[in-house]
């Protein structure tokens, strides 16, 4: 058959700008045998090659596929150990930085006790950049390009790059915590209680690391993504209670401070860490200071919940421009 | 049409259309892509049998890469239908992933993992078991004589070695149609002889392959059948040998003085051609399609010799498929950035003025 008479076979009609396809439902319901409008003879239907995994698009194959591309994330973190250095350079900075330049005008070793849950907030909120870069990275180098066209679950390549983040994550805040003990950090409360700090911490880390990545799948280019994937971060994480407290801020940024999750998070592990406020800060006050824990777990659930259809949607919508 | 309705036949289509086993492997039905008031697609109708070669044609921007990213569900466009090994691009997006292999216009490996991780991992992704991957895999790599490199990250490659890796990508699956964006653009001479051989291969195993390509002499070597595509449409179908008959065969050229020869060089060349010719009246050239060369071109010369006129050059031309684009088009598929030089030269010279 030639290309006029499909043509001819074809609506005829050809629609104004803008107008989507919408199947016909006669084209699509109905008869078994009929074939289908407008080309003679009926596509060629081709099995799935031998060997190869029925069409599952469930959870399990999301899993399945997801794992793949966290092996793929943490091969590459192998090769190019940059990430893997920063990420773990910066917050042994931040440590030192903190616990011997500002820890002598602000409390001495009761303000180091006291900083390294703010260091390992500041941490894993700073790592979403790298969520944000990687995705950027994968974006620009054509590589969604050759997974879209691939039968891999959407949602598994942007999980896959927010759980292998947080195995750099998990790393960073092992980094952190050895190099506080070193400069007398302790951990006075239960086994218990500092598990669930850890555990409060990377879910935190994983739920921003979903902001990270709808921004990686935003932005225009991989600069842009390096410049605006850390941007967010500075007033998200000094406008808290991470380093100072935020009952010594003017007005709206306490309110800011007090209701941030940063705050929460901060707040959470200190207490779940069993170290105190420092005499010379006041203690914190409100309702999510005192709910700290259960705030900071809810703040982290809700980030997931509206990040993660966002980003899927976003990256279903990216490559189709 | 009520769009629920449409919504609930989406949901019941899979398991309601028959699918007898013959067809075209690729078929599109007046596809438009708009972006705005751009038409990057006006209507692009596309049969591929099976098994075949299929070459789209045409300059850059033509809408080559759209068609192929809508064929592979890439992109959904603003009107029309397609379906790909049976399957419908819209209603079974899944289905169709798996049944092609996509080698795109810029080569999309990752470039920290080794060539052999990059196949591992397309194999993986498609289903494959640990072990099936790992076999392909190597296969592919000996194939594509990559074993040399198969074991360094990918970033360490050339072009074309990188260019060959993501070929074999797409073929990881064996999938029933292969989509080729501009397989052989930016590659030297031997990678494209390389991938000339490997598409020529698939053709043996029985893969439908959908190719791109701007040059003709591509297009004309692998596909057997040939779309000609300018500005989202397509404006010219058939095998290579068809297209070439739509310049009525062959063409014969002279070459006599130009001022004392050319009228009577063109009175016969209109009786011994069909049509009418073709003069130069600086070069002093005339040429007209003629039906049987060899019997035309000793029919001109002795006529000419008769009449007592010098021929300086003679020859028969058999049309190219850049003669074919020129027919079509009225410009030649190659000369984009001349005719873009020419009018930026032209605008200069008039605001100089």
């Amino acid at each position: 058959m030639s290309t006029s008479e499909i043509a001819a076979n074809g609506r005829g009609r050809l629609p104004r700008a803008g107008e989507r396809y919408r199947p016909d439902p006669a084209d699509l319901a109905g008869d078994l045998t009929a074939p289908l409008p407008g080309v003679a003879g009926v596509p060629l239907d081709t099995a799935v090659p031998a060997g190869f995994a029925p069409g599952a698009s469930g959870p399990l194959k999301i899993l399945r596929d997801a794992g793949l591309v966290i092996w793929r994330n943490v091969v590459t973190m192998r090769r190019m150990p940059d990430t893997l250095v920063t990420a773990m350079v910066q917050p042994l900075m931040f440590v030192l930085l903190f616990a011997y330049v500002f820890a002598g005008s602000l409390g001495g070793a009761s303000y180091r006790e006291f900083l390294l849950a703010g260091i390992c907030v500041q941490t894993v909120t700073f790592h979403a950049a790298f969520t944000t870069v990687g995705m950027a990275n994968d974006l620009h180098k054509g590589i969604i390009e050759r997974f879209r066209s691939l039968p891999i679950s959407r949602l598994a390549v942007i999980l896959g790059r927010t759980c292998s983040d947080l195995v750099l994550n998990a790393l960073s805040l092992a980094v952190v915590s050895v190099l506080g003990l070193l400069v007398g950090w302790r951990i006075h409360g239960s086994p218990l209680d500092a598990v669930t700090a850890y555990l409060l911490l990377l879910a935190f880390a994983f739920a921003l690391s979903w902001v990270g990545a709808l921004i990686g799948l935003v932005v225009r280019s991989v600069e842009v993504a390096q410049a605006v994937g850390l941007l967010w971060l500075f007033p998200l994480t000094f406008v808290s209670s991470a380093f100072v407290s935020a009952q010594n801020m003017p007005g709206p940024l306490r309110a800011f401070a007090e209701w941030n999750p940063v705050t929460a998070v901060a707040d959470a592990a200190r207490k779940l860490f069993g170290n105190p406020i420092p005499p010379s800060l006041p203690q914190p006050e409100g309702w999510p200071a005192q709910h700290a824990v259960s705030y900071a777990a809810l703040c982290s659930v809700l980030i997931v919940v509206t990040f993660m259809p966002l980003a899927a949607a976003r990256y279903r919508t990216v490559c189709s421009r | 049409m009520q769009p629920s309705h449409a919504t609930v036949s989406l949901l019941v289509y899979p398991r309601q259309v028959a699918r007898p086993t013959a067809g075209p492997a690729v078929a599109a039905q007046s596809l438009v892509k708009t972006y705005g008031p751009t038409r990057a697609l006006d209507g692009v109708d596309l049969e591929i049998a099976a098994g075949t070669v299929f070459g789209l044609l045409g300059p850059n921007g033509a809408g080559k890469t759209t068609t192929v990213r809508i064929l592979t569900t890439l992109l959904r466009p603003t009107y029309g239908r397609a379906w790909v090994a049976g399957r419908d691009v819209l209603a079974e997006p899944e289905a169709v992933r798996r049944r092609i292999g996509l080698s795109g216009q810029y080569a999309a490996v990752d470039e920290n993992l080794t060539g052999r991780e990059n196949l591992y991992l397309v194999g993986r992704l498609y289903g494959m078991s640990r072990s099936d991957a790992t076999d392909r895999a190597g296969e592919l790599l000996g194939r594509f004589r990559l074993i040399e490199e198969a074991d360094r990250p990918s970033r360490t490659y050339s072009g074309g070695t990188r260019r060959r890796l993501d070929l074999a990508g797409a073929l990881v699956a064996s999938p029933p149609v292969v989509v080729l964006d501009e397989p052989t653009t930016g590659l030297d001479p031997r990678g494209r002889a390389d991938t000339w051989e490997a598409i020529g291969e698939l053709v043996g195993d029985g893969t439908t392959v959908l190719l791109t390509t701007q040059y003709l002499e591509e297009a004309d070597q692998l596909a057997s059948m040939i779309a000609v595509i300018d500005r989202g449409r397509v404006i010219a179908h058939g095998s290579a040998a068809e297209l070439k008959a739509r310049l009525g065969g062959e063409r014969l050229e002279l070459a006599v003085d130009a001022s004392r020869d050319l009228p009577l060089a063109a009175r016969v060349l209109a009786e011994v051609g069909t049509g009418a010719p073709v003069l130069d009246d600086r070069l002093g050239r005339a040429s007209v399609v003629v039906e049987h060369g060899a019997g035309a071109l000793v029919a001109a010369l002795r006529r000419l010799e008769w009449h007592g006129v010098a021929v300086h050059d003679v020859g028969l031309h058999r049309p190219t498929l850049d003669d074919v684009f020129l027919a079509l088009t009225g410009q030649s598929a190659h000369h984009e950035p001349e005719r873009r030089l020419g009018r930026g030269r032209h605008r200069m010279s008039r605001s100089m003025r």
